[in-house]
C-alpha cells in the first residue's frame, strides 16, 4: 500500500477528482494549505501598501492505494493537475504500513 | 451646516430695504418628516457603515476592538451630547460666544415638545428635539472617524477618554464657532434694526450685536454646508496627530497586514454612501430645492470619485480594484460635503474627481514616503478630501460656475437673496477656516493624546498588539470557526 500526496493548484480539484473516480480511485482526503515552492510567492496591493503574500494557497490531496494502482494514478494526477505554468504543484508517494476499516475490522489492501 | 449670510453688507443698501415685518414661526411636518429620516440615516452612516468600513480592513483579530470602539463613541457621545454637548455648541455664550456656546441649555433645560429651531428659511422651524437629534449624530461620527488611524494598536479605556475630552474641547467649540447663528429671523431683525437706527451709535451698536451674536468662522463668512471642517478637517489632522503619538503598528512595513474582510468593506462604504444623503441633503433642515441640490451632488460627486480613483489605479498600478473604488467614494463624499448646498452638480461631481486624484497620491505616495502608519488613512481621505472640498466651496458657489451663491439674508430683510460673488473674499474666507481648524483640532489633539496617554497608556502592551485585540482587551472574538 502507498500513501499518495499531492498538492496542486485549488482550481483543478473538481477536474483531478473526476480523472480519479473515472480510473477506480474510491475515496481521498482533501485539505486546504498555505506553502511555497519555486513559485515563491505574490504581490498583492491594498491601496499604498504593497504585500509579499509568502505562503500560497493550495489543496492537498492524500489517497491510499493498493501497489498495483500507484503508477496508473500518478500518472492522471500529473496530467489533469498540469496547467503547465510554475506552481502547479508536486506528488509525494509514500509506504503505508498498515490500514483498518473501523467498521469491519478488516485490515491491509481489504480496509481500502 | 448654515447658509452664511453675507455679513458685511453695506449699510447704505440696508437703509434702503422694505421693513421687515416678523413672520409667525411655524413648523412644517414635511421639513419635520425628513429630518427625522436624514437623522437616523447619518446614524445609519456611523453603525454599522464606518464600523464595517473600518472593520474590515482591519487584521480578523483586531475585528471586533474596531466595531466596539466605534458603537462606544457613538454611545457615549449620544450621552455627553445631550448632558452638555448641546448647549456648548448650540446656546449663545455670552461673552465667549465666539468660541463656544454656554451651559444655559445643559441636560436640555428648557426644552420640550414645544421647542423649535431654526432652519435657513425665514419663518420656517423644526422641533428643537429633531435639530437636537440630527446634530448629535453629527458629534457621534467625528470622533468615530478618527480611530481608524490608529486602529489595531489603541487600548480601549485611553481611546473612550480621549473622544470624551476631544469632543468637548474640540469638536464643540469648532461646531459652534461654524454653525452657531441666530437664525434668519435674527438676521432679519438685525438688519431692520440697523436701517431705522439712524447715527444713533447705540442702536447701531445694538443691531450689530444681534447680527454678529454667531461662532467666530461663521462671521468670518466660511462656507460650511455640511461638516468639511467641523466633521473631516477636524477629525482628519486628529488621526494623523493619534497615529504619529502612538506609533507605528509592531511588523508595519515588515508584516503583511492585507484588510480581512473587503467584502465588509464594500458594504460599509455603501451603508455610507446611502446614509450620506441624510447627512448632506438633510443638513439643509427643510426639505426644498436646496435639499434636492444637495441630494445630487452627493449622487455624482461620489461616482465622479469613485471613477477617477478606478481609472488611475488602473493606469498607474496595473489593476482596477474594490477597495481603490470604494475609498474613492469616500473621498467624493467627503470632499463634497461642504459644497453639497452650494455647489452645482457639474461643479460638484468635477470636485469629487480631483479630490479622488488627490487623496489617491496622499495615500498611496505621500504617506510611504513619510512613513507614518495612518492605517486606514483617515488622514488621507478625510482630511485631505476634507480640505480640497472647503477651499473648493469657495470656488463652486460661484452661479457663474452654477453654484447656488452665497445667501445674504441682510440685504432685503425677511428674504433670502444672492449676495454678490467676489471670489478673493470668498475663498479667503475657507482657507482661514482651514487653517484655523488644523490649527485648533492639531494643537488640542496632541495634548489631549498626551494627557490619555499620562493617565492610561495609549498603547497595549507588545503581547497584546500581537495576540489582536479583541481576545486581549474585550474577551471574544469576531470569527468563531
Amino acid at each position: 500500500m502507498k500513501l499518495i500526496i499531492a498538492v496542486i493548484k485549488p482550481f483543478k480539484l473538481e477536474e483531478v477528482r473526476e480523472a480519479l473516480t473515472a480510473i477506480g480511485v474510491q475515496g481521498l482526503m482533501v485539505s486546504e494549505v498555505k506553502g511555497y515552492g519555486r513559485q515563491a510567492g505574490h504581490t498583492e496591493i491594498y491601496r499604498g501598501a504593497e504585500y509579499v503574500v509568502n505562503f500560497v494557497p493550495k489543496v492537498k490531496l492524500e489517497l491510499v492505494v493498493p501497489d498495483n494502482q500507484v503508477a496508473k494514478i500518478m500518472e492522471t494526477l500529473t496530467n489533469t493537475a498540469r496547467t503547465g505554468k510554475i506552481g502547479d504543484g508536486k506528488i509525494f508517494v509514500l509506504d503505508v504500513e498498515q490500514a483498518v476499516r473501523v467498521r469491519t475490522g478488516e485490515a491491509g489492501e481489504e480496509a481500502l | 451646516m448654515r447658509y452664511l449670510s453675507k455679513l458685511a453688507a453695506p449699510v447704505a443698501a440696508l437703509a434702503a430695504s422694505p421693513a421687515f415685518a416678523q413672520a409667525a414661526p411655524t413648523v412644517d411636518k414635511g421639513d419635520t418628516a425628513f429630518m427625522l429620516i436624514a437623522t437616523v440615516l447619518v446614524l445609519m452612516m456611523t453603525i454599522p457603515g464606518l464600523a464595517l468600513f473600518y472593520g474590515g480592513l482591519v487584521r480578523s483579530k483586531n475585528m471586533l476592538s474596531v466595531l466596539t470602539q466605534v458603537f462606544a463613541i457613538v454611545s457615549i457621545t449620544c450621552v455627553i451630547w445631550v448632558t452638555y454637548g448641546y448647549s456648548l455648541t448650540f446656546s449663545d455664550g455670552g461673552s465667549m460666544n465666539s468660541y463656544i456656546g454656554g451651559l444655559s441649555k445643559a441636560f436640555l433645560r428648557g426644552v420640550d415638545y414645544n421647542s423649535i429651531a431654526a432652519t435657513f428659511s425665514n419663518g420656517v422651524y423644526i422641533p428643537e428635539y429633531v435639530y437636537i437629534c440630527f446634530q448629535m449624530t453629527f458629534a457621534c461620527i467625528t470622533p468615530a472617524l478618527i480611530v481608524g488611524a490608529f486602529a489595531e494598536r489603541v487600548k480601549f479605556s485611553s481611546l473612550i477618554f480621549f473622544c470624551a475630552m476631544w469632543v468637548t474641547f474640540v469638536y464643540f467649540p469648532i461646531a459652534h464657532m461654524v454653525w452657531w447663528w441666530g437664525g434668519p429671523d435674527t438676521l432679519a431683525a438685525g438688519a431692520t434694526a440697523l436701517a431705522a437706527a439712524g447715527t444713533d451709535q447705540v442702536a447701531i451698536d445694538a443691531a450689530n450685536a444681534m447680527i454678529f451674536a454667531n461662532g467666530k468662522i461663521f462671521n468670518w463668512g466660511a462656507l460650511d454646508f455640511a461638516g468639511g471642517t467641523v466633521v473631516h478637517i477636524n477629525a482628519g489632522i486628529a488621526g494623523l496627530v493619534g497615529c504619529l503619538v502612538i506609533g507605528k503598528r509592531i511588523g508595519h512595513g515588515k508584516e503583511a497586514m492585507p484588510p480581512h474582510s473587503l467584502v465588509m468593506t464594500m458594504i460599509g462604504a455603501s451603508l455610507l454612501w446611502v446614509g450620506w444623503f441624510g447627512f448632506n441633503a438633510g443638513s439643509n433642515l427643510e426639505s426644498n430645492g436646496i435639499t434636492a441640490l444637495a441630494m445630487i451632488n452627493t449622487f455624482v460627486a461620489t461616482a465622479g470619485a469613485a471613477v477617477a480613483w478606478l481609472f488611475i489605479e488602473w493606469l498607474l498600478k496595473g489593476k482596477p480594484s474594490l477597495l481603490g473604488m470604494v475609498t474613492g467614494a469616500v473621498a467624493g463624499l467627503v470632499a463634497v460635503t461642504p459644497a453639497s448646498g452650494f455647489a452645482g452638480p457639474m461643479g460638484a461631481m468635477v470636485l469629487g474627481a480631483v479630490a479622488s486624484v488627490v487623496c489617491f497620491f496622499f495615500c498611496s505616495t505621500v504617506k510611504n514616503r513619510f512613513g507614518y502608519d495612518d492605517s486606514l488613512d483617515v488622514f488621507g481621505v478625510h482630511c485631505v478630501g476634507g480640505i480640497i472640498g472647503a477651499l473648493a466651496t469657495g470656488i463652486l458657489v460661484n452661479t457663474a460656475l452654477g453654484g447656488a451663491g452665497i445667501p445674504d439674508y441682510l440685504s432685503q430683510p425677511g428674504t433670502l437673496q444672492v449676495a454678490p460673488y467676489v471670489f478673493s473674499v470668498a475663498f479667503m474666507a475657507q482657507v482661514k477656516a482651514v487653517l484655523f481648524t488644523l490649527l485648533w483640532s492639531g494643537v488640542g489633539s496632541f495634548i489631549l493624546f498626551k494627557l490619555a496617554d499620562l493617565i492610561f497608556g495609549l498603547r497595549p502592551t507588545p503581547d497584546v498588539e500581537r495576540e489582536g485585540l479583541d481576545l486581549a482587551e474585550h474577551g471574544e472574538r469576531a470569527y468563531a470557526l
